[in-house]
Formats: C-alpha cells, structure tokens, sequence
C-alpha cells in the first residue's frame, strides 16, 4: 500500500542529479544561510589556524616572511625529546593537575554537602562562594601577591600567630606551585560547588528514606547512595579539570613567571615564552601539538574507563 | 514521613554553619583586603601586623589612576570590545543554533558534530597561526583584531540549540503557515522566547572577554588599545621591574577592573549559575 504509493516518486528522485537533490526543496536551504556567519567564523578561525599550526611544528620559522618557512620535517619533534625545558614544564603541569584537581574537588564536595542539608541563607553564601569564580586571574593575582607575601602577608601573620613557622611561599621552589595550586582551588571552588550541588539534588530522596528505615548511619548513606550516584558528576568535573589544569596560563604569567629556578613554569607559559617571546614560532607549535595529545589522550583514556565501566557517557 | 528532631539535629546545624562561614571568610577577606589595600596611602600596605579592614579613606590612588596612567582609556577599550563581542556572539550563535536545532540542511548534524568536536581544540594550539592571520590581515593593535575572532563561540551555538530545541514545534509550523519567512520566525517568535538562554550567553561571554589576558597580551600591543585586564598586568610586571610596587595603586586598579563583572554578576547571577548547571550536566 505505502509502498506502491511510494514508488514512483522514488524512482522520480533517483533520476534527479547528486546537485539537484542536494538543493532539492526538502533542503531547506535557509539553513546554509543561517549557519554562514558561524561557518565562516570557525574556518577562518580555527581549522585554518589548526592545519597552518601542523604544518608551522615541522618548520623552522622564526617570524619572518612564512613563505620560505624552512621544512625541518621531525627535527622539533626530535628536539624536544632531549628539551629539558620543556619536559620541566610538562613535570610542573603534571604536578598542578594532580595537586589541583582531587583537592578541589574534594574541597568543593565537602561545602556542597554542608550547602545541600537546606541550612537558611545557602543564596547568600552561594553568592560569595562564587565572587572569585567570576573575578578576573589578574586582579586575584595581584591580590594574593600581596596575601603571600613573606614578610607582611595576611596568610604569614595568621600562620606565626598561631606559633607555625613563616613560609616563604612564592619565593622558595617547593612552596611555589603549591601556593599556585591553593589560589586555584580558591578561584574555582564556587564553581565546582555548584556542579556538585546540582549533582546532589538530582539524588532522589526516596533513596535516602529507604536507607534512614534500614538503619544506616548518615557515613553509610554518603558512602553508598551519594558517592555512587555522582559518578556522573565527578567524572565531568574529573575531565574539565584536567584539561583545564594542563591550559593554566594567567596565575603563572602574572604571579611568577614561571619562577622561582622555573619550579613553576607550565606547559602553556613554556609555549608562550617559546613562541612570543623567543619568536621561536616552529618549535612553539611542535610543543602545543604534544601538549593537545597529550590532552586528547588523557580524555580518550578517561572516556575509555567510563565505558567499560558500563556508564553513560557525558557527551 | 513523619520527621523526628533528633537531638544531634542543633549541633550538626551548627557545624554546617561554621564550615559554610569559615569558608565564606577565606572567600570574602582578599576582596576587603583589595579594597581596603586600595585606600591606604602608598607606603602604608605593609604595615605590621596587617590591617585588613581599611584604616584610611583616601581616594588619591584613584586619581592617581586616571591621571598618571592611561586608564579610563584601557576602560573605553575593554568595553568597546567587551560590547561588540557579546553583541556579535548573540547574533552570530543564534543563526547557527536556530539552523540546527530547527532547520532540515543535508549535511546538518554532521556539521554539528564537528563543531562540538573543535570544543576539545584548546585555544593555545591554534593562538600562534590565529595571531600570524590576525597580523596578515593587519589587524594588530586594531579593534577589530581584538574583537573579530571572539565573536562566535560553539558553546555558545550548543548552550542556544538546547534551549531552540525545546520551543514547541506548532509555534513554527503556524508562523509558516501564515507566510513568515524563516529569519522573522527567527527573529520574532525564537529569540523573544529564549530570553533567558541569550541572557546566559550574553553573561557568560561578557565575562570571558572583560577578563581576557592571553589574546589581548598578544593583540594589543599599544599602550593605546590595551584592556583593563591587560593593563593591570603590565602595571603590575612594569612596576615590579622597579622593585617597588605601588600596592595601593595596583589594589585601586583591580577594583575598577573587577567593579563591572561583580555588578554583572549580582544582578544576572540566576543566569550565571543556569548556565553552568547546564552546561555540565547536561
């Protein structure tokens, strides 16, 4: 029945050319017209920039006319094998992302919760909970300068009143990239709370009044009905948060610059230096092409686990 | 269910609220520590002990700050280009998430994909060819070189698709069918209903480009077209070459570079906070 009905127009639009079926009517063609501004946009602005970057990591160019790039071939890739610099950089990151990431999470875990047991006032402290989220890298920069700073600093004055020893946090190696990784989680923990609080309160109540009536205790009912049911939740702050932690850029730019004896100089601040001010433009593209790899293969790996493990994934 | 009182009820409140002020005080003292650092006379921000509620009232530093510094020139700048990007991205990601949420194209979720695709692309891989276009198009220390490539943004496209997706069918069918054209359904029945979603953009992206540094560090290189955010870094960096850097001043530079996005964020926080639910747990 249908398919008798069908048929002729079928065979009607086998005989119309690839072009005319293309730009048929049930192509809406407004379509094209409505996605121009952004198609444009992103050719001109990223896949551009993103093959010319491929082909600028196996030159030799030092910003002078592109069109006598010298071809290198692996010669950067090689390099940088043996570039103790660079591999310094990738350390420190490594070193950020594994500080930064579970800390704050953990940190910003443990306010949602106390922000999830409906206390009055959650609105307010939620508000400034949130202010260094939207504050800007530089001004919090600029302010925990001077809250770190070893001889008149806040932070110092609180520690020696309470009989601890003075640190001399952005100027000794050690303490460098930790002082780094605490102004980080202080700027993204109003963020990852509210991630978690969502999280939270997607968590059927029911559940919990089936638990309180087989007698678990409020640790058992956090330890088998919340931590299970934010697996979601935590695998994308997990995912963000490394990726964002291997791009840090602005704290070590402003705070540091990557000292002190380069114990806080990142991936992104090496390929900056590299690029922009070493006018090393060849070799700078060669380190952020390793750099997304290694990004994208950390997210493949993560996205690997997740499905193994039976999950849903997130996007 | 019947809720009993448990007598370990009042302590736990207690508990949840000193955590939630303890918190609350590491969140709020470096803000009063920035202002109160900003009215204190030069020279005096590193009395001891610290004093951290203000103890001057002096606005000299703000002067100072218009006065010796370009920076009502760094305002105009930063909102120049502040205004023109969230306009552009407003415009632009809507005719693209209007397309693809409601326009049948060969080739539409293909594309779709691929632009959700370039989201895992992080910005530095493609920051040194985007700068070489940029300079070949001459458009170094220009507005345009600072405003043009931010102007479309595919989470802005996917955070606006979400919400065209939801808008009922009918209401596009029945404008059809009354004879609008696709760009006044668009434009008069698509963007007044999705106020609240182009609001969570517009947010978002005037945060983003108010508090830019890495692009306008490599654009602006002009004192004249440098943002408020680019100013105060070499303000900083600049002085500190010095080895004396006016605290104070530095404090009041922060103040009115934070002053506008605090004010934003107050009055559009529900935005705020919707979109970033939205976007990660979607």
């Amino acid at each position: 029945m249908a398919s008798t009905t069908q048929l002729p127009t079928r065979t009607a639009k086998s005989r119309k050319s690839l072009w005319q079926k293309f730009w048929s009517s049930t192509n809406e063609r407004m379509g094209y017209l409505f996605i121009l501004p952004s198609l444009t946009h992103i050719i001109l602005f990223l896949f551009i920039p993103l093959g010319f970057s491929l082909f600028l990591s196996f030159t030799d160019w030092r910003g002078t006319n592109i069109y006598n790039a010298p071809w290198v071939g692996l010669d950067n890739y090689e390099f940088m094998m043996g570039d103790r610099r660079f591999w310094n950089a990738m350390q420190n990151s490594a070193y950020y992302t594994l500080l930064s990431v579970p800390l704050g999470m953990a940190i910003s875990l443990g306010v949602a919760v106390v922000m999830n047991q409906k206390l009055r006032g959650t609105y307010f402290f939620r508000t400034l909970f949130f202010m260094p989220v939207i504050s800007s890298w530089v001004a919090v920069s600029v302010i925990w300068i001077t809250i770190l700073d070893p001889q008149a600093g806040i932070l110092n004055y609180l520690l020696t009143s309470i009989g601890l020893p003075s640190v001399n946090w952005l100027g000794d190696p050690s303490t460098a990239m930790p002082s780094i990784v605490i102004i980080a989680i202080w700027k993204g923990l109003g963020f990852q709370m509210i991630i978690w609080l969502a999280g939270l309160q997607a968590v059927p109540e029911v559940l919990y009044e089936a638990a309180s009536i087989d007698g678990a205790n409020s640790w058992q009912k956090f330890r088998s009905i919340t931590i299970p049911l934010l697996a979601p939740t935590s695998f994308f702050l997990f995912v963000t948060g490394v990726i964002g932690s291997f791009q840090v850029f602005s704290p070590v730019y402003v705070i540091t610059g990557g000292g002190p004896r380069g114990a806080t100089d990142v991936a992104v601040h090496r390929i900056y230096l590299r690029a922009f001010e070493g006018f090393d433009m060849g070799y700078a593209s060669a380190q952020a092409w390793v750099l997304f790899s290694i990004i994208f293969v950390l997210t493949l790996v993560q996205f690997w686990v997740r499905r193994r493990r039976g999950e849903e994934t997130l996007f | 269910m019947i809720y009993e009182k448990k007598p370990w009820d009042l302590p736990l409140k207690i508990l949840g609220y000193s955590i939630l002020c303890l918190v609350a005080l590491a969140m709020i003292v470096p803000f009063i520590w920035m202002v109160s650092t900003s009215l204190k006379p030069s020279g005096a921000e590193f009395a001891y002990p610290p004093q951290i509620l203000p103890t001057s009232f002096n606005l000299e530093n703000y002067k100072n700050l218009f006065t010796l510094v370009p920076f009502g020139r760094y305002f105009l700048n930063t909102i120049i280009v502040t205004f023109f990007t969230v306009f552009g991205q407003i415009i632009i990601c809507s005719m693209a998430a209007y397309a693809f949420a409601r326009l049948k194209f060969i080739g539409r979720d293909v594309l779709f994909v691929l632009y959700l695709a370039t989201m895992m692309i992080p910005f530095q891989i493609i920051l040194i060819p985007l700068f070489l276009i940029v300079f070949g198009l001459g458009w170094v220390n220009t507005y345009q070189g600072l405003i043009i490539p931010g102007i479309s943004s595919v989470f802005g496209i996917f955070l606006l698709r979400q919400a065209f997706m939801s808008v009922p069918g009918d209401y596009q069918d029945a404008a059809r069918i009354d004879g609008a054209s696709e760009f006044v359904i668009y434009w008069r029945i698509f963007l007044p209903l999705n106020g609240p979603a182009l609001a969570t953009l517009g947010v978002f992206s005037f945060m983003g480009t108010w508090t830019d540094l890495l692009w306008p560090l490599l654009i602006a290189r002009d004192q004249d077209m440098r943002t408020l955010e680019l100013g105060l870094a070499y303000f900083n960096s600049s002085l500190s070459a010095f080895q004396q850097t006016n605290w104070p001043l530095v404090m009041a530079a922060a103040v009115v570079l934070m002053l506008p996005v605090l004010l934003v964020y107050i009055f559009a926080q529900r935005y705020f906070i919707e979109g970033i639910s939205l976007s990660g747990v979607k």
